[in-house]
C-alpha cells in the first residue's frame, strides 16, 4: 500500500486492525477519541467486536475477559483513564494474558489537562497496579514507527503473555503524517495457537483451563512470581530498543523519547551550526529501558542532559542505566506545554557556557 | 444382586473440597448450577466467571473452564468473553458485596446492553469472605461487624433489591429471585436456572437468578437456624418470583 496521510488516533486503530485486532473494548477520554471512534465503524466492517464500555474500570476487564478466551484484544485511553485501567493491567500480568493498551499521554495529576505530557512515565514503567510485575512499552517518536510498533506488539504480547502498551504523547495521537500501514514488520504477526485460554472447549479438549492470579498459599504465590520474573528478565535481555544519533565526537548526549525526540532532532541541528555537537540517546522501549545504550556513549562526552514533556521521571532511570559515569541535567516543562526548540538549545548552551 | 443409582455427585462439579463453611448454602447452589450445566450439556463449552468473596475459588469448583474476575468486574470480564465466544455459554457467579456494592456499574450495564449472559447472583445480606461486614443487601437492624448496633437505615440507607432494580432495565430478558432454604425451593430453584440458562442458548439476552442464601458463622446461628432466619428475616424483604420475563411472545414463535 502506497503512503496516506493519517492522523495519529486513526493510524494507530488502523495499525490495531492490521495487527490482527479481534476486539477492541474502550471509554471515551481526550485526546485518543478518534482512535475508538474509527474502530467503532471499521471493526464491524472485518466482522470484528468493537464495545464502547461504562468505564474504563470495566473496559480493562472486558479485555481481561476476552483475553482470557484466547483473542487478540486492544484497548485505548488516557492518562486518568489509564490510572483507572491499573487493576485489570495487574490481573492480567498476573494471569499471564497478553493484551495491547495505548496510552495517549495528557497532563496531570488528578483530572490535570488535555494537552500532551509525558507524565505518565512512572505510571506505565513502574507498574502503575499492585505486585511485582512489569509491562512491555513502547514510546515511538513518529506516526511509521508508532503503526509498525503496534502491529507487533500483539505478537510480542502474545509471544510473553503480558500486556504490552504504546505510550504517545498527546502530540503524537492528533498530529497528521503519510504513513505505510503495510510495511513489512520484521516479526511474525500472525495469530498464534493459546493451548491455555479458557475457550469454552473443555469437553473437546479433556481438561479444564483456567485464567486465575489467586495463589493462596505464600509459597506458590513466590514461585508464580518467579516465572514471571523470569519473563521480565527475557524481556530485559531481548526487549531494549533505542536508536543512538549523532554520536560521533557529541560532547553532550541528550536523551529523550517520543515528541521530545523529535523536538531535540531540530534542536541538534541549531546546535550544530553553532559549532556545538549533541547527540540523542531515544530510548524506543521505555521498559525495559534501553541500558544497554549507555555503554556505546563516546568517550568525548562530558554530560547527558535528559530532556522531558515532565518534571523529571525517566530521568530516574537515565541516572540508573549512567551509574555515575556522567553528570545528569534536565530541562523540562509538564501541564502540556510542549517545550520549543529554542529552550532545548539555550539549555544545552548553558551547559556548555558552565563548563567554561 | 443388582443396584440401582439413585443419586449421584453431578459432573458439573469437580471432585475438589468445596472451600465453603459447613452449612451455607453455597454448596447447594453450586450443585444446582453443575447439574443444570451438566444436564443441558452446556459444560463442555461453557466458560464461567469467578469472583471476589467467598465464592472467589469457584473455579476449582465449576467442571468447565473458568477465569476469576476482579472484585465486582465479573459482569465486564463475561461480557469481554461473551463478544468473542458468542456461540459458548457464559456465566457469572458473584456473591452481594462483589454485585451489589463494587460491581453495581458493571452488573446495570451488562444488564442495559442485555448481554447474553446468565449471572448467578448469591445474596446472604453479609460480606462473608472478609468476616462479616455490613452489605448493600444487609437488613435493617441486622448487626455486622461494621454495623455493630444493627443497620441503621439514617446512616446506611435501605437494603438494595437487586431483581427488583434490574427489572427496570428494557435489556434486562429474565430475572427470578429463589431460594434454597428447602427441597420445594431447590426444585424451584433449579427450574429457574434451566430457564435462565435456556433463554442464553436461544441468545434471548442477559438473564439473572438470584439466591437467598446463608451465612451461619457471620450470622452467628447453626446452619438449620440459618434456614429459618432467611425464610423469617430475608424473603419478607426479599419476595422470591420472577421479575422480568421478557421470553414470553418470543416462545410463542417457535
Amino acid at each position: 500500500m502506497a503512503k496516506v496521510l493519517m492522523k495519529g488516533n486513526e493510524a494507530m486503530a488502523l495499525a490495531a486492525i492490521k495487527g490482527g485486532c479481534d476486539a477492541f473494548y474502550g471509554y471515551p477520554i481526550t485526546p485518543q477519541n478518534e482512535l475508538p471512534e474509527y474502530l467503532s465503524f471499521h471493526m464491524q466492517e472485518h466482522g470484528k467486536v468493537f464495545v464502547q464500555a461504562e468505564s474504563e474500570v470495566a473496559a480493562i476487564n472486558m479485555v481481561y475477559g476476552a483475553a482470557g478466551s484466547g483473542a487478540r484484544v486492544l484497548t485505548s485511553s488516557s492518562s486518568p483513564g489509564i490510572a483507572l485501567k491499573q487493576e485489570g493491567i495487574s490481573y492480567m500480568a498476573g494471569s499471564e494474558l497478553p493484551g495491547v493498551i495505548i496510552n495517549v499521554m495528557r497532563g496531570g495529576p488528578g483530572l490535570g489537562g488535555i494537552q500532551p505530557s509525558q507524565a505518565d512515565y512512572n505510571q506505565i514503567t513502574r507498574g502503575g497496579g499492585n505486585g511485582d510485575y512489569h509491562i512491555l512499552s513502547y514510546a515511538p517518536e513518529s506516526l511509521q514507527e508508532t503503526v509498525d510498533v503496534i502491529k507487533e506488539s500483539f505478537a510480542k504480547s502474545d509471544y510473553y503473555r503480558n500486556p504490552v502498551m504504546i505510550a504517545v504523547d498527546g502530540l503524537i495521537g492528533q498530529m497528521m503524517e503519510p504513513i505505510d500501514v503495510d510495511r513489512d514488520v520484521s516479526i511474525d504477526i500472525s495469530p498464534k495457537d493459546k493451548p491455555w485460554a479458557a475457550t469454552g472447549e473443555s469437553k473437546k479438549r479433556g481438561s479444564r483451563n483456567k485464567i486465575v492470579s489467586l495463589f493462596l498459599d505464600p509459597y506458590d504465590l513466590e514461585n508464580h512470581n518467579l516465572k514471571l520474573q523470569k519473563k521480565y528478565n527475557e524481556m530485559v535481555e531481548k526487549e531494549q530498543r533505542y536508536e543512538m544519533i549523532n554520536m560521533e565526537d557529541a560532547e553532550i548526549v541528550i536523551v529523550a523519547y517520543g515528541s521530545m525526540a523529535r523536538i531535540t532532532r531540530s534542536a541538534i541541528k541549531e546546535l550544530a551550526s553553532e559549532g556545538i555537537k549533541v547527540g540523542l540517546l531515544r530510548p524506543i522501549s521505555i521498559w525495559p529501558f534501553p541500558e544497554k545504550a549507555f555503554d556505546e556513549i563516546p568517550e568525548s562526552v562530558h554530560t547527558l542532559l535528559t530532556v522531558e514533556m515532565s518534571l523529571g521521571q525517566m530521568i530516574q532511570d537515565v541516572k540508573l542505566a549512567n551509574n555515575g559515569r556522567l553528570p545528569v541535567e534536565f530541562y523540562g516543562r509538564t501541564g502540556g506545554v510542549v517545550p520549543e526548540t529554542s529552550e532545548i538549545v539555550e539549555k544545552v548552551r548553558q551547559i556548555v557556557r558552565g563548563r567554561k | 444382586m443388582k443396584t440401582k443409582t439413585v443419586y449421584k455427585p453431578t459432573d458439573g462439579l469437580t471432585d475438589k473440597e468445596l472451600s465453603y463453611c459447613p452449612g451455607c448454602t453455597h454448596g447447594i447452589i453450586h450443585k444446582l448450577v453443575g447439574e443444570v450445566l451438566s444436564e443441558k450439556e452446556l459444560l463442555g463449552e461453557a466458560i464461567g466467571v469467578a469472583s471476589v468473596g467467598c465464592s472467589v475459588m469457584s473455579y476449582e469448583f465449576f467442571n468447565c473452564d473458568m477465569q476469576q474476575a476482579p472484585h465486582g468486574r465479573a459482569p465486564a470480564t463475561a461480557t469481554g468473553i461473551k463478544r468473542v465466544k458468542p456461540d459458548h455459554t457464559v456465566f457469572t457467579y458473584q456473591g452481594d458485596g462483589d454485585l451489589a456494592s463494587i460491581g453495581m456499574a458493571e452488573i446495570v450495564h451488562a444488564a442495559h446492553r442485555g448481554e447474553n449472559i446468565t449471572v448467578i447472583f448469591v445474596n446472604n445480606a453479609i460480606y462473608g469472605m472478609t468476616g462479616g461486614q455490613m452489605a448493600p443487601t444487609t437488613l435493617i437492624g441486622q448487626k455486622t461487624t461494621t454495623s455493630p448496633r444493627g443497620r441503621d437505615q439514617a446512616l446506611t440507607g435501605m437494603p438494595i433489591r437487586i431483581s427488583e432494580m434490574l427489572a427496570t432495565i428494557p435489556g434486562a430478558t429474565y430475572l427470578e429471585r429463589v431460594s434454597v432454604h428447602n427441597p420445594q425451593h431447590m426444585k424451584k430453584a433449579k427450574k429457574a436456572l434451566e430457564k435462565a440458562f435456556d433463554v442464553q442458548t436461544k441468545k434471548q439476552g442477559f438473564s439473572l437468578i438470584e439466591f437467598i442464601s446463608t451465612c451461619p458463622v457471620n450470622w452467628g446461628l447453626t446452619p438449620t437456624e440459618s434456614l429459618t432466619w432467611a425464610e423469617d428475616n430475608m424473603i419478607p424483604y426479599y419476595p422470591l418470583g420472577v421479575y422480568k420475563d421478557a421470553t414470553k411472545g418470543d416462545d410463542d414463535h417457535e
